[in-house]
């Protein structure tokens, strides 16, 4: 290698084509490459010219940021932003009482402090399944109350962004070890087992997640004896966390497909059990490799907590909707919603930008 | 003529494996055919053979990542049954070097070998660890121990893949063509830890093209073709006087060039 370099004679190094570098490069190569390209960029440009004038008017020079009342929105001829200062209890604590929202932030910190440490590699470990039970726990007592001093609140009363968070965590939590067993169940050489495990996927599968919600909110209490109830949050945690292990057990049975034999046949020959195999062997390499296609489900599972309004539940999009009711405010219902859509977006955005983070930073230095 | 031909070998010495007219099936197909073979301890059996001819399938009987189907494979005294437990036994005497290495992508040198003796022995981790850095040393690799297999070369690999097999201490070593996948510059690594490992007195039983290593530490020489045991001779005969021609023709063919 070095030899080789030596005896080369070193050519001498020319710049590229002033037009394929700097921005103009960049301008033409996608923006005006071909014919089409430059059409569809027109057109963008046209539509951007023509809407964004007034919608920068609309939302920042005509709008209106304070208001005591609805009447000053009234006479205003932009947004009305007053609107989300107005009815953000509402929106993200729903009828949970006023003055108890603090033990809802206290528990939204700890759902995305937890998160947060959940993201970086270094802390995964069993122990983090650990932490997180103790996070739930506490979350529940922050919510439930009537230890501690703290005011008995019912699950009816929960509702608006604590809520999403519960549901959306409870399915992840939940969710992903039914998801890997389910998808080592379908695998497994026990006909029953593989049966019982194809037919939970196949069937939550193939109905929509809104029918699940109907079937656990309307038809389940049906099927039980009598004096016996479940409460309803935890029905529609349980449909959701069925949902997401479903379709996640699917996207585990593609990391689990992609293990070349060879890694089964190593472990077998070195004599460790299935268990071990599976736990120190597969799972750590199958994991990694559909770490993207479980982050799409999951950011999907955060945005399937919004169907919960279904079966009466309040998320934060419902308890918005409920927020909006008041006839002073109902015509501002677009502020509160673009209020909703970047809260949405936010949480999303975060994930997917994640997602594609820890997928650059696992494959680094490592052949798989 | 079978007696001259078993000179060389060790017939007073406990059999280490023994195939008793061993058949096996993948769905019609016919994949061993009543294959007999007994390799005793200390014995190093090279198997030689066109792709196809079911030699992988023979030792793959061995440690049961291939069931047989008629038959018996008998294992350091014990019989590979369905039972988990003769399966475990059985494991536990018998190392396996596979041709694509196989080594553990997403775990270091050093746990790459420790795995065995922590989970199937429940050694100490500290002692494991210490076993582990007599066989790095022992392959000339210490300076790897920590760092993931992607980022060594598939001779030092296929290194690491003997000594994961090596440092459960097994009876009989099993090497499923090493050298078949490696870049020729590596092969030579290879074959010296196998060549030190036959001298040790290993029971090894080793599929392999490599002729110059066969001839080096071979007992016995096995050609099959086509899932049976055409010939088995001593490599002095083995090489210079074949007696059937399936065997003749395969040597012209991987000696020709």
């Amino acid at each position: 290698m070095l030899e080789s370099a030596a005896m080369r004679k070193a050519t001498s190094h020319r710049s590229p084509p002033k037009y394929s570098i700097g921005v103009f490069g960049w301008i033409r190569a996608n923006l005006f490459s071909n014919v089409y390209n430059t059409i569809m960029t027109l057109l963008a440009a046209w539509a951007i010219f023509v809407t964004l004038p007034e919608f920068i008017r609309w939302a920042f020079i005509d709008s209106v940021w304070y208001a005591k009342d609805s009447m000053v929105c009234r006479e205003a001829a932009g947004a009305c932003w007053a609107v989300i200062a107005e009815k953000h209890r509402v929106m993200l604590f729903g009828t949970f009482p006023f003055e108890e929202h603090w033990r809802g932030v206290l528990a939204i910190a700890i759902m995305i402090g937890l998160a947060i440490i959940s993201a970086f590699p270094r802390f995964w470990s069993y122990k983090l399944f650990g932490a997180w039970m103790v996070a739930i726990a506490l979350v529940l007592i922050l919510m439930l109350g009537g230890i501690f001093g703290l005011k008995p609140t019912g699950t009816h009363e929960w509702g608006g962004l604590p809520l999403t968070l519960m549901l959306f965590i409870g399915a992840i939590v939940g969710g992903l070890p039914m998801a890997v067993l389910l998808a080592l169940g379908r695998r497994s050489k026990m006909p029953a087992i593989k049966a019982i495990c194809i037919g939970i996927i196949e069937i939550t599968r193939g109905v929509p997640l809104v029918t699940i919600l109907f079937m656990a909110s309307l038809m389940f209490p049906l099927f039980m004896p009598e004096g016996v109830t479940i409460d309803k949050v935890l029905r529609a945690q349980i449909a959701m966390m069925i949902f997401f292990g479903a379709y996640g057990a699917e996207i585990v049975r593609g990391g689990l497909q992609a293990i070349p034999m060879g890694q089964y046949e190593a472990a077998d020959a070195i004599g460790l059990t299935y268990w071990q195999k599976t736990r120190k062997i597969i799972l750590p390499q199958a994991l990694r490799i559909v770490i993207p296609a479980m982050m799409n489900d999951i950011i999907r599972a955060f945005k399937n907590t919004t169907f919960i309004s279904i079966v009466g539940l309040f998320d934060i999009l419902g308890a918005t909707a409920t927020s909006l009711e008041d006839p002073l405010w109902v015509r501002y219902a677009i502020e509160a919603y673009i209020f909703i859509f970047i809260l949405y977006f936010c949480f999303c955005y975060t994930m997917s930008k994640y997602s594609q983070w820890v997928e650059k930073r696992l494959s680094a230095g490592r052949n798989l | 003529m079978i007696d001259r031909a078993m000179s060389k070998r060790h017939p007073h010495n406990v059999p280490m494996i023994e195939f008793i007219n061993v058949n096996k099936w993948f769905g019609e197909f016919h994949v061993l055919r009543d294959i007999n073979l007994t390799v005793r301890k200390g014995e190093k059996v090279v198997v030689c053979g066109p792709s196809g001819s079911g030699k992988s399938t023979m030792i793959r009987c061995i440690n049961r990542l291939e069931a047989h189907q008629e038959g018996t494979i008998r294992v350091v005294g014990t019989e590979m049954t369905d039972d988990l437990r003769n399966i475990e036994t059985i494991r536990r005497d018998v190392g396996m070097v596979f041709q694509s290495f196989n080594v553990f992508p997403h775990l270091t040198v050093m746990d790459n070998l420790t795995i065995g003796p922590i989970y199937v022995l429940k050694m100490p981790e500290k002692q494991a660890q210490e076993r582990a850095m007599e066989l790095l040393e022992r392959i000339k690799i210490p300076e790897q121990a920590h760092k993931y297999p992607g980022q060594l070369s598939g001779g030092q690999q296929q290194r690491v893949a003997i000594a994961r097999a090596l440092i459960m201490r097994p009876k009989i070593m099993l090497f499923d063509e090493p050298t078949s996948a490696l870049d020729p510059e590596m092969i030579n690594e290879v074959l010296d830890v196998m060549v030190e490992l036959a001298q040790e007195g290993m029971t090894m039983l080793v599929i392999t093209h490599e002729m110059g290593f066969a001839r080096q530490v071979a007992d016995l020489m096995v050609f099959m073709d086509e899932g049976e045991i055409v010939e088995t001779a001593p490599p002095e005969k083995f090489f210079t006087n074949p007696k059937s021609d399936r065997t003749k023709f395969f040597m012209s063919q991987i000696l020709s060039h």
